[in-house]
């Protein structure tokens, strides 16, 4: 792999942590509004998948998928606006936290809490671009609490049948909220829930950001081909709880302390160094601009106005 | 409001005139596909309302679907988004239910969250009368009524379905377009050809009338419009005025025509329980109370699942005998 896009898969999963060390900081002091969601853990995934995309492609991210929002040009400060209810989000104050966050100049569709209503909506995003010949593709994500939703299975159905240009990334994170993975379903591979539909499915480390990398680009180079739809498992840990709110006691403390050994920017930053493609110097330069980045991020958004009442029917309809 | 139902010698049924609806924004505009359960092919659906469709048009914009309508109507919002106009065929009205979340959740909501529009069409085949028991009978347009984000139309004659067919396809918002299938062969109308429009929020008055006003919408207007004749041989003279669009409802028309009659009865085929009538009514109560000569009065469907045979299901739905005898009532109030 292309020294520099080991560099830039590491710049972006450490802005992506800053952001939200900051963001966890900032709701723990009480300067935030309502719940967010912390993404700690799913770096590699968000970071990983989103980097695979071109430029034309769509993607509807999740709530545990900052760094693609990053990745696809959505600002720091915008996306503060919107966690903060700022007019100068890209809701405008009208949806919360990552939710609503969609933006179609930069290819991005807006979550909707009711999982996994991303699934179809991407579908026909794809099935767009295969109606008018495009050669782009559809990406979005689902967790292992949304593989047991009925619209996965629909949409993945669907989508073998059709060939789509569509791409799916699981991000198995071992909880639905407080529901571990052997209450939610009686197997554990995830991928092979997807393959039985006929879609290309294969499970990777969701904490090594080159392989998620890897495993996505495969899939959208299969799908810019016309070669159909892939699901890829990713194998993580949520690392904090469901939101902000939540200590996720129900954790055992063994199984965090096993995945923090694992954690992927710690990880990668290891591999990056034993490999020479950066030193420490590089390295606490790339944490700097990050951590100047995300605390102007935070100043602009902290002190932009709040959307105005007399706006609140504005835009039900087009 | 506009009355306009067309003239010239051509009459087509309320279904051919759905169909040739499609196929004249299909013909028109690429961006417009069909989607759906059994649409395609020779089928051409349950009702045969998209027959020879896919012959013409190719199975490219004339998909069929497997059965899952969270699946496909979910699908319909992604393609809407990306500028595409899919009108999608939901087999029965009944089975809505199970795409839920893909309407009133996202559809519904999208451009108000982030600006993204919608303008996909659900042609959703409602109301009952023909023997088809709880689940192929029913008129759920209270539900999406209720919900901000959607437009809801609901058109009783041939004229109508083909030209608010056409201004809900050209429409940039999600649109719910209830077909009354008991209407699908049993009425024939005047229906002007190629590209005739009707807007979208604007009732009409279909007979005019002086002392007292029904307002209906769907197969109900052919009830009230029957009644209203028998109501004339005994001088009573009752206007009618057909909705034609639920959401947004034009109420300038209701209140204009009980402003003149100063008696309303409200008469649907669902259920009355906060039916779409409830609003009807509260907006006539809060608007218009100054006219009203007698209570604002309400018919439509009793509050229990629909019912199978005959004498239950007759006793379920209002008809022409029951506007009858409401009416009867209001005017000697």
């Amino acid at each position: 792999m292309d020294a520099d896009l080991r560099i830039s898969l590491h710049a972006w999963m450490v802005l992506t942590r800053t952001f939200d060390d900051a963001m966890v900081s900032m709701w723990k002091q009480g300067r935030g509004l309502g719940g967010t969601f912390s993404q700690r853990g799913h770096e590699a995934i968000s970071v990983g998948a989103g980097m695979a995309l071109g430029p034309d492609d769509v993607v509807a991210p999740m709530h545990r998928d900052l760094g693609t929002y990053l990745l696809r040009g959505m600002s720091p400060e915008r996306i503060f606006s919107n966690l903060l209810g700022k007019a100068t989000g890209p809701s405008r104050g009208r949806d919360a936290n990552l939710h609503g966050m969609g933006d179609l100049d930069l290819g991005i569709i807006g979550y909707v809490s009711h999982i996994p209503q991303a699934l179809p909506t991407t579908l026909g995003v794809a099935m767009a671009f295969r109606y008018r010949g495009e050669r782009r593709v559809a990406m979005t994500f689902v967790g292992d609490g949304g593989t047991c939703s009925g619209g996965f299975h629909e949409t993945l159905n669907m989508a073998a049948l059709y060939r789509a240009p569509f791409v799916l990334v699981i991000e198995n994170n071992q909880y639905a909220y407080s529901t571990p993975l052997h209450q939610q379903m009686a197997v554990s591979d995830l991928a092979a829930r997807a393959a039985s539909y006929g879609v290309a499915a294969e499970r990777v480390d969701g904490n090594d950001v080159e392989a998620v990398y890897r495993a996505v680009s495969a899939a959208v180079e299969r799908a810019r081909n016309g070669e159909g739809p892939s699901a890829i498992e990713a194998v993580t840990m949520r690392m904090l709880g469901h939101a902000i709110h939540d200590g996720a006691e129900y954790v055992p403390a063994e199984l965090l302390e096993e995945w923090a050994a694992k954690d992927p920017i710690e990880r990668h930053r290891n591999v990056l160094l034993e490999d020479g493609v950066v030193d420490t110097v590089d390295l606490e330069k790339m944490h700097e601009v990050a951590q100047q980045r995300i605390t102007e991020a935070i100043a602009e958004a902290e002190k932009a106005p709040y959307p105005d009442p007399a706006t609140v029917t504005e835009g039900v309809y087009a | 409001m506009s009355g306009d139902q067309g003239t010239g010698g051509r009459e087509l049924t309320y279904l051919e005139a759905i169909a040739e609806a499609l196929a004249v924004e299909m013909e028109r505009d690429e961006r417009v596909l069909v989607l759906g359960e059994d649409v395609g092919g020779t089928f051409g659906g349950a009702f045969k309302v998209t027959k020879g469709l896919a012959e013409r048009f190719g199975d490219r914009r004339v998909m069929n679907t497997p059965i899952a309508e969270l699946g496909f109507v979910g699908m319909a919002n992604g393609m809407a988004l990306m500028g595409l106009r899919p009108v999608v065929e939901v087999q029965f009205a009944d089975f809505i239910s199970t795409a839920f979340d893909s309407i009133v959740q996202f559809a519904a909501t999208n451009h108000y969250r982030w600006g993204g529009a919608i303008p996909w069409v659900i042609r959703a085949p409602s109301d009952g009368g023909i023997r088809s028991g709880p689940f192929h009978s029913q008129n759920p347009e209270a539900w999406f009524v209720h919900t901000p984000g959607l437009k809801v139309v609901a058109p009783a004659t041939p004229a109508d379905a083909k030209g608010l067919l056409i201004s809900a396809i050209r429409d940039d918002n999600p649109v719910i377009f209830f077909e009354a299938k008991p209407l699908y062969r049993s009425v024939r109308g005047p229906v002007p050809e190629g590209e005739y429009l009707v807007p979208i929020g604007d009732a009409r008055i279909a007979r005019r009338g002086s002392d007292v006003t029904v307002v209906t919408y769907g197969s109900q207007l052919h009830e009230a419009l029957a009644a209203a004749e028998r109501l004339a041989i005994d001088g009573i003279d009752t206007e009618v005025v057909d909705l034609r669009t639920l959401k947004p409802l034009d109420v300038d028309t209701v209140l204009d025509s009980v402003a003149r009659t100063g008696r309303v009865l409200v008469v649907h085929s669902a259920n009355r329980n906060a039916g779409v009538g409830a609003e009807v009514a509260a907006r006539i109560a809060e608007e218009a109370f100054m006219w009203l000569d007698a209570p604002v009065t309400r018919l439509g469907g009793l509050d229990i699942p629909i019912p199978f045979s005959p004498p239950l299901e007759d006793a379920y739905r209002p008809d022409a005998t029951k506007i009858e005898t409401a009416v009867r009532k209001l005017v000697a109030f």
